[in-house]
C-alpha cells in the first residue's frame, strides 16, 4: 500500500502495516553535529509567546485557575474551537473554547469535580449534575466492589494516591501513528482486528476487546471530527512537517480532551518530525528558522495543556504537572544514535520560549551519545534545570529502541505495552505497623494482622525483620488486589477510548507498584542492626518514638552494610507482590519513585527508628535522606545506583541538587563534568536523575518573593515544576534537601 | 611497603575544583603549617582523624573509576600529605597500577626522599604558593618563601606537570605586583602550564567556632568573584 503523502520516503514494512518504528528506522538522518545550526526565536513567536506569558500570570493573579467551564463534560467534540492567537499561530487546537480555560471532567468521580470547581469559587453545572446521576463513574465502580481492609489501607494512607477518583492516566497513545497514517487507515486495522476477533471463543477477554475495539473506533471517529472543527481534515497521512506535528497534536489533545490521567505523556515525537523536516527541507518548502517555529508552536501547546483537580491533589502532586514527557535521543538497536537535528529543536524550545517544567524533556542517555549532544544537554540542564536523564542502555536491551516514558520513570514500548498505574505505599509507615503488630499510631487505626507489640528494651534486627516480613507479605497481597479492583473499574467506566486506539489491539500490561520512604526504611533497619535502637512507648502502649545510640551507616555514603538493605528490600517487596495475580495478566512492576508527595508521606508518617522525627518529609524517589551524606555526591549516586532496575522497572528516582561552583570553575568545565558524571553513573547501571545546577540561595529568595521568579523552574521527582506552584511546605522541602556544594 | 597506615580527615567523592576533571579527593589529616587563612583548621592536628590501609582507600577510589573519564582522577590534599608521604606513594602506585591519573594538592614547604619517591608517581602537582614575598610567607604561613620555591624547582627538574595556586586576600596580595611575580615564578619553571587564582572565603568559620579558636583572618572580607576576574585579565595580559 502505497500513499502519495509519503513520496519521498523509503519504502518498508511500514507501509503495509502499522509500525511506526520502522518508518522511523528506514527514514530518519542522525545528526551527529553541535547545536550551532539552531536558530532562535521569530518575532512572530516572540509575541504569541508573550501573549501566552500575559495569560499565565493572569493565571497566577487568580490563585492558579484561570477560567473553568463547569458546564460542559470534556470530551473529543464537546467545545467550539478555541485559540490562542488565531492569526499568529501555526499549531492549533485547545483543551476547550478558551487558552487555559479548565474542562470538568467528571467520569473519574463526581465527588472530585465538585470539590475542584468550589477549591476555585465555582460550581459544577447542573446539566453535569444530571447527567451523571444515573452514570457511574470510576470512583462509584470502586467504592462498590473495595473491601473492608482496602478502605482502612487507603484512609491510614499506607497504601496511598490510588488513582480511584481520577483517570489512571500513564498510557502513552502512539500519536504518531495518526500524521504517518492518517485516522482512516487506522479505522480500517482496526475493524479488520475486531473481525478476526469472531474467530475466538467468545470468553470474558474476548467480549470485552470487542466491546473495546467498538469504542476506539467510535472515538477515532471522534477524532476526526475534532479536527474538523478546526478546519483539518486528518483522515490521510500528513503531506508535510507543519501537518505531521498538527495531526500528531490533535492525536494527544483528542486524549487530554477525553481523560484527565495524572500523567499524560507524549511519547517519542521529535525525531519522528524530524523525518517530514528533512522531506520538506528537500523540497525547499521550509527554512531551519520555519522548523523551529513549529517545534515552538507544538511546545506553547503542550505548555498550555491543564487539568482540573482538588488542593488535595495538588497537596500530593504539587505544582500543577501533566506530565508530558517527551523521550529525545537514545540510541537505535543498529547502534545508530536516534538524535537528531529536532532533537536539538525541542531542547531549544527551552531557550526560544524560555525554561519550563513541561513537556518533561527527557534525555535517553546512553554512554554511545554523540559528544557534542551530551554536552549541549548539559548546558540546558545547567542552563534550565528544566530536563531529566534516563539510562537508555539499560532500557534499550529491554524495550528496544521505540520506547517512551510515561509520567516521571515509566519505560513501555510506545502502542505495544501499556500500565495500570499503582501509586505507592508507605513502606516505612509498613515498618512502625509492623513494630506495633498491627497498629498505625498516626491515624491511630488497627490494620493488617494483630500481634503484641514487639516489647523489646532494645530492637533486635533479626526479630523485626522477621516481623516486618510478615507485613510486607500482607500488604503485598492487599496492595495487588487494591489495583485489581481500580483497574477493572477504569477499564468499564473511564476506558481510554483515544489513547488505546493508538495501541496495537493486543497490548503487553504492566501494572506499576510503588514504594515510599525507601531510604527512611534502609537507615532504620542500619540504626536497628548497627547501633542500639530503644523502642519508647506513649500512653496507649504504642511505640511511638525511639532512642537511637550509637553510630550506623547511613544509604548515601555508597557503605554497602546499609545499600544492601535498601536494594534488598525493594527485591523481597516486588518478590511478594509476583505471588498475587493481577487483573489482565499484567506484568508486576515497581518503582521507587514519589513524586513530591513525600512531604505528605512523611506528614503521615511516624517517628523512625533512623532520627527521622514525626510528621518529617521523605526524601523523594530513592533519594538519601535530607544531609546525611558526609562523602560527597557521587558516594550518594553510587547508593541510589545499586538498587536494581531489575527489581525496579518502573524506574528508580533520583533528584541531585548541585550548586554551580560544585561543578566546577568555568562554565565549560561545568558542562565537561556534568557529562562525565552522568556517563559515570549510569555505567553504574543507574536508571533516572534529576539535575539541578543552583544555589539554595536562589530558592530561598523565590520562596521569600514568588513573583519575581515566575519561571524558576526545579525537577523535583522524574518531573519539573514552577517553584512558585508547589505548596509552602513543598518549597521548604525542596529548600531543606541536600545541595551537593564546593568543599 | 605495604602495611603503613594513612590518616584521613575525610573523603570527597566528587571533587571539581581539585585538579583536571571530575576527581575524588582525600583531605589528609595533619599539617606542618598554620596559615592564617586557613580553611581546614579540623585537619592541622596530627593526631585525628581515620586510619586507613593504602589499599582500602584504593579501593575505596576504584568504586568511583566509571566518573573518572579521560581527565578525572584521584586527588590528595590535606592537611598537608607530604607529611605521610609514604602512604601517599603507596596509594598512587595503586592507583597508577589501575590506570588512573594521580594529583597532590600541597604547599611544597617539605622536601625529602620519600616526598621525591611519591612525587616520581604524582601526575600533576597543585603547588599552593601562598604569598611571593618572604615577608608575608613568614608573618602569615610559618615558613619563608624558600621552602615552596626550592620545591618547585625540584618539580621543574622532574618535569612533573603543576597548577600554581593562590588564594587572593584582600589588601594582602589582590596586587598586580603580586600577579607579576606569580607570573615570574611560572615563566622560570616551565613545568607550570596552569595558574588558579582562588578568592578568600569564610566559610570555615563555624569550624574555628566548633573547634574554640580563633580564626586570624575572621575581620578580613571575603574576595568577590570580580577581583579574582580582574587580576585573572592581568595574568592573561602578562602571558602575551
Amino acid at each position: 500500500m502505497k500513499h502519495e503523502n509519503w513520496n519521498g520516503f523509503t519504502d518498508g514494512i511500514w507501509q503495509d502495516e502499522i509500525n511506526v518504528r520502522d518508518f522511523i528506522q528506514k527514514n530518519y538522518k542522525e545528526y551527529k553535529g553541535d547545536d550551532s545550526f539552531l536558530s532562535g526565536a521569530t518575532e512572530r513567536t516572540k509575541g504569541v509567546m508573550k501573549k501566552l506569558e500575559e495569560l499565565f500570570a493572569l493565571e497566577r493573579q487568580r490563585g492558579g485557575v484561570l477560567d473553568i467551564d463547569t458546564d460542559t463534560v470534556s470530551s473529543l467534540t464537546n467545545y467550539a474551537p478555541g485559540y490562542l492567537d488565531k492569526e499568529n499561530e501555526i499549531i492549533v487546537g485547545l483543551q476547550t473554547d478558551s487558552p487555559l480555560k479548565r474542562g470538568v471532567n467528571p467520569f473519574g468521580g463526581m465527588r472530585m469535580a465538585r470539590q475542584a470547581c468550589e477549591a476555585y469559587g465555582y460550581k459544577l453545572g447542573d446539566s453535569v449534575e444530571e447527567d451523571f446521576r444515573y452514570r457511574t463513574t470510576h470512583n462509584d465502580g470502586v467504592f462498590r466492589a473495595y473491601t473492608e481492609e482496602m478502605r482502612r489501607a487507603r484512609k491510614c494512607h499506607v497504601i496511598t494516591g490510588l488513582p480511584d477518583a481520577y483517570g489512571r492516566g500513564r498510557i502513552i497513545g502512539d500519536y504518531r501513528r495518526v500524521a504517518l497514517y492518517g485516522v482512516d487507515r487506522l479505522i480500517e486495522e482496526k475493524n479488520n482486528d475486531k473481525d478476526k476477533l469472531a474467530q475466538k471463543d467468545y470468553d470474558a477477554e474476548t467480549i470485552r476487546l470487542s466491546e473495546e475495539l467498538y469504542r476506539q473506533i467510535l472515538f477515532l471517529g471522534y477524532l476526526k471530527q475534532m479536527a474538523q472543527m478546526y478546519g483539518f481534515d486528518i483522515s490521510q497521512p500528513a503531506s508535510n512537517a507543519k501537518e505531521a506535528v498538527q495531526w500528531t497534536y490533535f492525536a494527544y489533545l483528542g486524549a487530554i480532551k477525553e481523560q484527565n490521567g495524572a500523567a499524560m505523556s507524549l511519547g517519542r515525537v521529535s525525531t519522528f518530525f524530524d523525518i517530514y523536516i528533512e522531506r520538506d527541507f528537500e523540497k525547499g518548502i521550509l527554512t531551519e528558522e520555519g522548523a523551529q517555529e513549529l517545534m515552538d508552536d507544538f511546545v506553547m501547546k503542550l505548555r498550555m495543556a491543564r487539568h482540573l483537580r482538588t488542593p488535595e491533589y495538588n497537596e500530593l502532586f504539587g505544582g500543577d504537572p501533566m506530565w508530558i514527557t517527551e523521550a529525545v535521543g537514545g540510541m537505535g538497536e543498529d547502534a545508530r544514535t536516534l538524535v537528531t537535528k529536532n532533537s536539538y529543536r525541542i531542547l531549544n524550545t527551552l531557550y526560544t520560549l524560555g525554561s519550563s517544567p513541561e513537556p518533561n524533556l527527557t534525555i535517553l542517555w546512553s554512554k554511545q551519545l554523540p559528544e557534542s549532544f551530551k554536552k549541549f544537554c548539559a548546558k540546558v540542564s545547567a542552563d534550565t534545570d528544566s530536563i531529566q536523564y534516563e539510562n537508555d542502555d539499560i532500557m534499550r536491551p529491554i524495550y528496544g529502541d521505540d520506547y517512551a516514558i510515561a509520567c516521571c520513570v515509566s519505560a513501555m514500548k510506545i502502542g505495544k505495552q501499556m500500565q495500570f498505574f499503582g501509586a505507592r505505599c508507605n513502606l516505612a509507615k509498613l515498618l512502625l505497623i509492623a513494630i506495633n503488630g498491627g497498629y498505625d499510631t498516626t491515624s491511630k487505626m488497627h490494620i493488617g494482622p494483630q500481634m503484641p507489640v514487639m516489647d523489646m528494651k532494645t530492637l533486635d534486627f533479626d526479630a523485626v525483620m522477621k516481623r516486618f516480613d510478615i507485613y510486607i507479605s500482607w500488604l503485598s497481597k492487599l496492595y495487588v488486589n487494591t489495583m485489581n479492583v481500580i483497574h477493572y473499574m477504569h477499564d468499564k467506566y473511564a476506558y481510554e477510548k483515544t489513547q488505546m486506539a493508538l495501541h496495537d489491539t493486543q497490548v503487553e500490561r504492566f501494572m506499576a507498584f510503588g514504594i515510599a520512604g525507601l531510604s527512611v526504611v534502609a537507615d532504620s533497619l542500619s540504626a536497628i542492626r548497627y547501633a542500639k535502637v530503644k523502642p519508647v512507648k506513649n500512653e496507649d502502649g504504642y511505640i511511638s518514638s525511639f532512642e537511637t545510640e550509637g553510630e550506623f551507616p547511613k544509604y548515601g555514603n555508597d557503605d554497602d552494610r546499609v545499600d544492601t538493605i535498601a536494594r534488598d528490600m525493594a527485591h523481597k517487596f516486588i518478590t511478594e507482590l509476583r505471588k498475587t495475580k493481577t487483573y489482565r495478566e499484567a506484568i508486576h512492576t515497581l518503582s521507587v519513585l514519589t513524586i513530591t508527595s513525600n512531604v505528605m508521606y512523611g506528614k503521615n508518617t511516624g517517628e523512625t527508628p533512623d532520627g527521622r522525627k514525626e510528621a518529617q518529609p521523605f526524601a523523594p524517589g530513592a533519594n538519601p535522606m535530607h544531609n546525611r551524606e558526609e562523602n560527597g555526591a557521587l558516594a550518594s549516586l553510587n547508593s541510589v545506583a545499586k538498587i536494581s532496575y531489575d527489581d525496579c522497572r518502573d524506574g528508580v528516582s533520583n533528584t541531585f541538587s548541585i550548586t554551580p561552583e560544585a561543578l566546577g570553575r568555568t562554565k565549560d568545565a561545568r558542562i565537561g563534568n556534568l557529562v562525565t558524571i552522568l556517563d559515570g553513573y549510569f555505567a553504574k547501571k543507574a536508571h533516572h536523575i534529576n539535575v539541578n545546577v543552583l544555589n539554595r540561595e536562589t530558592l530561598m529568595k523565590a520562596y521569600e518573593n514568588p513573583e519575581a521568579y515566575p519561571n524558576l523552574t526545579i525537577r523535583v521527582s522524574g518531573y519539573a515544576v514552577n517553584f512558585h506552584k508547589l505548596s509552602r511546605e513543598q518549597q521548604r522541602e525542596v529548600i531543606s534537601r541536600t545541595f551537593h556544594e564546593s568543599v | 611497603m605495604s602495611g603503613i597506615v594513612g590518616k584521613v580527615h575525610s573523603i570527597q567523592s566528587m571533587g571539581t575544583l581539585d585538579g583536571p576533571g571530575v576527581r575524588f579527593v582525600v583531605f589528609m589529616q595533619g599539617c606542618n603549617l598554620r596559615c592564617k587563612c586557613c580553611h581546614n583548621p579540623d585537619t592541622w592536628n596530627m593526631d585525628g582523624g581515620v586510619e586507613y590501609s593504602a589499599e582500602e582507600l584504593c579501593k575505596k577510589a576504584l568504586r568511583y573509576r566509571e566518573y573518572f573519564s579521560d581527565e578525572g582522577g584521584v586527588t590528595v590534599s590535606g592537611g598537608e600529605p607530604l607529611l605521610q608521604a609514604e602512604f601517599v606513594n603507596e596509594l598512587f602506585c595503586r592507583l597508577h597500577k589501575e590506570g588512573i591519573h594521580t594529583c597532590l594538592d600541597t604547599s611544597g614547604s617539605l622536601l625529602n626522599d620519600a616526598i621525591k619517591r611519591l612525587l616520581q608517581n604524582t601526575d600533576r602537582v597543585l603547588l599552593d604558593i601562598k604569598y611571593t614575598t618572604d615577608e608575608q610567607y613568614i608573618d602569615n604561613v610559618g615558613c619563608s618563601l624558600a621552602a615552596p620555591l626550592a620545591f618547585l624547582a625540584y618539580l621543574n627538574e622532574q618535569k612533573i606537570p603543576t597548577t600554581l595556586r593562590q588564594v587572593i586576600i584582600e589588601g594582602i596580595n589582590d596586587n598586580e605586583e603580586n600577579v607579576f611575580t606569580l607570573k615570574e615564578i611560572a615563566h622560570n619553571n616551565t613545568c607550570v602550564d596552569k595558574i588558579e587564582l582562588l578568592p578568600f572565603r569564610k566559610i570555615c568559620q563555624t569550624k574555628y567556632d566548633a573547634m574554640k579558636i580563633t580564626f586570624p583572618f575572621a575581620d578580613v572580607p571575603e574576595t568577590k568573584a570580580e577581583a579574582i576576574e580582574k587580576l585573572n585579565k592581568l595574568l592573561d595580559k602578562h602571558t602575551k
